[in-house]
């Protein structure tokens, strides 16, 4: 089978063969997933972003089933969702699928970017192919932000008022743009019906992202676990079997734990306030975001100004769009980077610290806590990532990947 | 790109041709700007959205030291007596200690320009993230400035509406409010 790659393949089936002389579908399946020659080597960190895809078909299934029942006007929202949940055969069920699939899909995507920034996927030549995933994360949490929106809770109120507020620090044109983003004075009927448009449409954006993320990912292959490249057949597998099986049973793995929420536990990463329906008079006592927002929200509240906070946050994310020229370093994978191996844990201690500091109200110890991180975070990017990659000296890396596998089989 | 009808070697002064590339490119985007316009406009606030824009609310009802919040524009506004300590104290601090200056008069001042210092009229809205700040009812809390407090990221407003400390960058905003009879508001 490893040996058939380059040569174009034969089909015995008539109708296949007839399709694929035509439209060589078939070709670019057997190409692309099965004979692709892949690294040997990859560990279980690999499988996320087949988790991922999985997690996002999941999403686009159950949502297009909600809207079928879901009603976007100010006034029946919150009852359209309470039917799904209790008159509407197995209702609850794939409101709950698709409610903790938006946290099972952000846990997928934060482990698959921590692989990319631990093992430096994002070096050349990957650099467009981690910008294109960027994009990705980015249209995720504009898509789960409007998401969380249509349920018209308290939550979803006030989470849509402070996020949509952000854009007024902008000067001279902020306010305007707000006025524009809610289609009136206030997030009101006209918000909740653009919101639903675009929640419904975004995730077939991200489709289209992932699809030439994946173009990208196939023009060089994947990275592996030592990331040197490989240098021959001994250093490869086809993609399938060996890492269709793999992908299938970490996708099933995943999946039994997001079912265990699912099926026990579908509240327990949400916020009560939402069961409330929304009130333009009064504001919750303590407004929390979705937990993957919370770190971005955490650098937001940290600065004590507001156009600063609102720049802050969306730093955050800029700067891993340049990631790939602020990291200096040759070497790509953090396992033959004695120095940044450490930092990059540090850095994934200063996430969640971040996640803590925005869970909790601003006050007391949190507030320079959460300057504290903030301050960590811009330092790691911005100062240390171009520094160390020109003092650290890096481990000796191996011959090839077959000598690093089978160097470690023989220990 | 015009220039590569330009043959090898040819000089490249610009021709009829390069003119007419560039004339009908700029159009062509002129065109796709003024169709990209109404999709954009589309999406700004309605004729009926706009109109909801005037409310009248009678005054008399509310004590001196008591405050309403009515509804306006899908928005809270504060109608608050205020006490003649509150306006003293108002009226007492000096410019330089606000961040964003503003006299406690031109704050009580309606569209007809009649001073009301007893009534203050604000959007119930904080400036920084449009949270609705806690002090109009009896038991809320008023921050350290005795007006109101938003307990979103803990701005402190004065009795004045006046921004005195926290993360929102300017006062709360005074609507365009017109006493038509001394019991009678019409706000917008
Ligand atoms: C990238 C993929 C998607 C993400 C991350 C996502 C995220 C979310 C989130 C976080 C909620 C709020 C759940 C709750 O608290 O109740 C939501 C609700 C909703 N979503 Fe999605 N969604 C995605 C795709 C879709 C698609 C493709 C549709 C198809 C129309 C859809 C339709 C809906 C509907 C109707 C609701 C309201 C019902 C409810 O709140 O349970 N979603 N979405
Ligand atoms: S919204 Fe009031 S302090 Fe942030």
């Amino acid at each position: 089978m490893a040996s058939s790659h380059g040569t174009p393949p034969v089909f015995n089936n008539k109708v296949i063969a007839w399709i694929d002389h035509r439209l060589p579908i078939f070709s670019y399946i057997e190409k692309e997933y099965h004979t692709f020659p892949t690294p040997r080597n990859f560990n279980y960190f690999w499988n996320f972003g087949a988790i991922a895809t999985v997690m996002l078909v999941l999403m686009i299934a159950t949502g297009v089933v909600l809207a079928t029942n879901y009603t976007p006007h100010v006034l029946m929202a919150f009852d359209s969702v309470e039917r799904i949940d209790r008159d509407v055969p197995q209702g609850w069920l794939i409101r709950d699928l698709h409610m903790n699939g938006a946290s099972f899909f952000f846990i997928a995507v934060y482990v698959h970017i921590f692989r990319g920034m631990y093992y430096g996927s994002y070096k050349a030549p990957r650099e467009l192919l981690w910008i294109l995933g960027v994009v990705i994360f980015l249209l995720m949490m504009a898509t789960a932000f409007m998401g969380y929106v249509l349920p018209w809770g308290q939550m979803s109120f006030w989470g849509a008022t402070v996020i949509t507020n952000l854009f007024s620090a902008i000067p001279v044109v902020g306010e305007s743009i707000v006025t524009w983003l809610w289609g009136g004075f206030a997030v009101d009927n006209p918000t909740l019906n653009r919101f639903f448009a675009l929640h419904y449409l975004l995730p077939f954006v991200i489709v289209a992202v992932v699809a030439l993320h994946v173009v990208a990912l196939h023009v060089h292959g994947s990275n592996n676990p030592t990331g040197i490249d490989p240098k021959g057949p001994q250093d490869t597998v086809p993609f399938h079997p060996y890492y269709t099986m793999k992908d299938g049973f970490g996708v099933v793995v995943f999946l039994i734990v997001y079912a265990g929420f699912v099926f026990f536990a579908p509240d327990y990463m949400g916020h009560p306030d939402n069961y409330i329906p929304a009130n333009p008079l009064v504001t919750p006592a303590h407004i929390v975001p979705e937990w993957y927002f919370l770190p971005f929200y955490a650098i937001l509240r940290a600065i004590p100004d507001k156009l600063g906070g609102v720049l802050a946050m969306f730093g955050a994310i800029a700067v891993l769009f340049i990631l790939p020229w602020l990291d200096t370093s040759r070497v790509r994978s953090a396992t033959f980077r004695p120095i940044y191996k450490w930092f990059m844990m540090v850095l994934v201690v200063d996430v969640v610290v971040l996640g803590f500091c925005g869970a909790n109200p601003p006050e007391g110890f949190w507030v320079p806590l959460s300057q504290l991180a903030t301050l960590y975070y811009f330092f790691h990017f911005l100062i240390l990532l171009p520094i160390l990659g020109k003092i650290e000296r890096p481990l000796p890396l191996p011959p090839s990947i077959a000598d690093s596998v089978l160097k470690k089989k023989a220990v | 790109m015009a220039s590569s009808s330009i043959p090898a070697g040819g000089h490249s002064d610009p021709t009829r041709r390069d003119f007419l590339m560039v004339a009908t490119g700029a159009l062509a985007g002129v065109g796709a700007a003024a169709t990209a316009w109404p999709f954009i406009n589309n999406l700004n606030p309605a004729a009926d959205t706009l109109a909801l824009s005037t409310i009248e609310v009678n005054v008399t009802p509310i004590q001196v030291g008591q405050a309403v919040t009515v509804k306006w524009r899908g928005k809270p506004v504060f109608i608050r007596h205020r006490t003649a300590d509150e306006i003293k104290e108002a009226e007492a601090v000096p410019l330089s200690a606000l961040p964003d200056p503003q006299t406690d008069n031109s704050r009580v001042t309606d569209t007809a320009k009649k001073v009301r210092p007893e009534w203050l009229i604000m959007i119930g809205v904080c400036t920084h993230l449009g949270c609705v700040p806690l002090g109009n009812k009896p038991g809320d809390p008023k921050g350290e400035f005795g007006g109101w407090f938003c307990p979103c990221h803990g701005s402190s407003y004065d009795t004045s509406g006046r921004i005195r400390k926290g993360p929102a960058p300017k006062n709360l905003v005074v609507p365009e409010y017109l006493f038509t009879t001394d019991s009678l508001v019409r706000i917008g």
